[in-house]
């Protein structure tokens, strides 16, 4: 995903004199394209990505359309405060990229683990949480991002997440995109988890359950208009995501449910458990800690959807 | 045309009075620290400094953070006084409803960013100074911050990279005012030799009186270090200045002034 990150961004760069790329010393060698074409406009901030943050939002407010290149984890939680003071206080357009989110660095343990990110930047007035399932998502929201007026969160992968989408699909900041259709369960995922939750849904059909599985990219603001129809016409809504279960995608569906008059479907939310994920491993062994694979999510959905059909 | 001394010396006691009276009316404290940046202030709008409302949407023009944004009041009082917004907000102050809080608002006329969590300003002149630089302006980048501010580590991060940047359209004045909200500034941290840190870090780093307007304005309208440095300026100031029982006493960082004590220092400035 960070190379399409890369190489993205600096064709959109080619068009717009107004974008600059910060990195907090990351990505050796990965902007090498960009650094080329355009030198001015390239900048490794070293490893300070508080004043990452600051020196982009002193961009924007100069006139430049300033992009944000280093670790979630950094980027977020060593940065919340300059991104709600200096960004979304004065509302500036500047596009916060977080690599590795979720469980990527899994295996460089908790310090590089970013499974607390939507929930805090979604509670920021004025902040766009983006969270695109693969490569062709990351090129689509990343353009859409620069267009908008006020800040943006992208949290995407590391490397190598398999693509969910055969071309770039049209989609738009704020409406969830179909991927499959079904007709008795949603499930609602929100970023590189998405190859599971079609996976996941493959195996609910072959037991007789049909689900759909729509891509919630944008996890602010969350698609009410979506949410109002999919929860009348079914019994279940499943959400899933490389995050914790605590302020999440499913949080955020959630706190919306629970502000309707009237309840319709049920909601199965899953994530990462509310603990720090101590013990080393790769981000494939993180996910099955987690019960994040398709064969765990298949037979929880399975169990929930008899008790319903029983009723 | 830039007033002579006489007059930028009445503008800043005109500040300090306007300072002291909305402490006084509107019961809100950091009067000590409002009163010691005065004349770095004065020299910034009054100076040749490209600030000014007719400019507002110019992207050329000059920039000043007030990145110490708890002396807002002595912000308020020259932007008011420089026409930026009517006198009479003033009266308003940290009123409900009003315009102008005890902190910094983007969304203020001539003001850009929100300050009052310190550490913020230099970063956001250091992003400010990069985008004229990109772009090709001439334009110089101020940022004034206080000596406690210099606890906060984000000022250090900024410190590093602007002179790896050669951006030398940056001046960073520190209104060293001794104090920090409950002590010296100079114990709570080992803040010392100030001047000696930033120049180590790479900085064109001067010290001057902060209260001499020559001085001020020469510094504020330096040209540009030839050898890249960005400017840093040490100015020594007295927390309280220019009210003689407020003077270097750290207890007027809460203090709200009564009316008699309001009247007194409008004598001592010589205000009617």
């Amino acid at each position: 995903m960070r190379n399409a990150f890369a190489d993205e961004i600096t064709t959109l760069a080619d068009q717009d004199p107004r974008i600059v790329l910060l990195s907090g010393d990351i990505g050796n060698r990965l902007f090498n394209d960009f650094k080329e074409r355009h030198p001015t406009r390239f900048y490794n901030v070293g490893v300070a990505e508080a004043d990452m943050i600051g020196m982009a939002a002193g961009l924007a407010l100069g006139g430049m359309r300033p992009v944000t290149y280093t670790i979630a984890s950094f980027a977020v939680y060593r940065a919340y405060e300059q991104i709600r003071v200096d960004l979304c206080y004065p509302n500036l357009p500047v596009v916060i990229v977080g690599v590795g989110a979720g469980l990527g660095y899994a295996a460089n343990g908790p310090t590089h683990h970013s499974c607390e990110d939507l929930a805090v930047l979604r509670a920021l007035p004025n902040m766009t949480v983006l969270a695109p399932a693969d490569a062709w998502e990351l090129r689509s929201l990343l353009a859409q991002s620069l267009l908008r007026s006020g800040p943006s969160y992208l949290r995407i992968g590391k490397k190598g997440e398999p693509l969910v989408h055969a071309s770039r699909p049209s989609l738009e900041i704020g409406r969830g995109f179909l991927m499959r259709p079904g007709d008795d369960i949603a499930i609602l995922c929100t970023g590189i988890l998405m190859p599971q939750a079609l996976e996941t849904a493959r195996r609910l059909e072959s037991q007789g359950i049909s689900a759909a599985v729509f891509s919630l990219h944008t996890v602010k603001p969350l698609d009410e208009a979506l949410l109002t129809q999919l929860f009348q016409d079914r019994k279940l809504i499943v959400t899933l995501e490389e995050h914790s279960r605590i302020g999440g995608l499913g949080s955020a569906v959630a706190e919306w449910k629970a502000d309707q008059v009237r309840i319709g479907a049920r909601l199965l939310r899953f994530g990462t458990p509310d603990q720090i994920l101590s013990h080393s491993g790769e981000q494939e062994h993180a996910l099955n800690f987690c019960g994040l694979t398709p064969e765990s999510l298949a037979s929880q959905i399975q169990v929930v959807w008899g008790q319903l059909e029983m009723k | 045309m830039t007033p002579n001394l006489d007059e930028l010396q009445l503008i800043a006691r005109r500040i300090r009075g306007r300072v002291l009276e909305l402490s006084h009316r509107a019961g809100t404290p950091h009067l000590g620290s409002s009163l010691s940046c005065v004349e770095m202030v004065v020299a910034a709008y009054w100076g040749r400094l490209r600030l000014d409302p007719d400019l507002a949407d110019d992207p050329q023009r000059d920039r000043f953070i007030l990145s110490k944004g708890h002396a807002a009041t002595t912000l308020y009082a020259a932007l008011a006084m420089k026409g930026y917004f009517p006198e009479s907000w003033l009266e308003s102050y940290a009123e409900p409803g009003s315009p102008l809080g005890e902190h910094p608002s983007p969304g203020t006329p001539g003001i850009d960013v929100a300050t009052g969590s310190l550490g913020h300003g230099l970063p956001i002149g250091i992003g400010l100074a990069l985008a004229a630089r990109i772009q090709g302006f001439q334009n110089t980048i101020c940022v004034l911050m206080s000596d406690g501010e210099c606890n906060e580590g984000s000022v250090w991060e900024g410190a590093l990279f602007a002179p790896a940047q050669r951006l030398n359209r940056l001046t960073v004045m520190i209104d060293y005012n001794k104090w920090q909200a409950t002590g010296r500034s100079d114990e709570v941290t080992a803040l010392a030799p100030l001047r000696e840190k930033w120049e180590a870090f790479g900085w064109r780093a001067v010290e001057i009186d902060g209260h001499d307007f020559p001085s001020v304005i020469h510094w504020i309208e330096a040209e540009p270090d030839p050898a890249g440095r960005p400017t840093l300026i040490v100015a020594h100031t007295i927390k309280g200045k220019g009210v003689s029982f407020m003077e270097d006493d750290n207890n007027w960082h809460y203090r709200i002034p009564s009316a008699q004590e309001l009247a007194k220092a409008f004598v001592e400035l010589n205000l009617p």
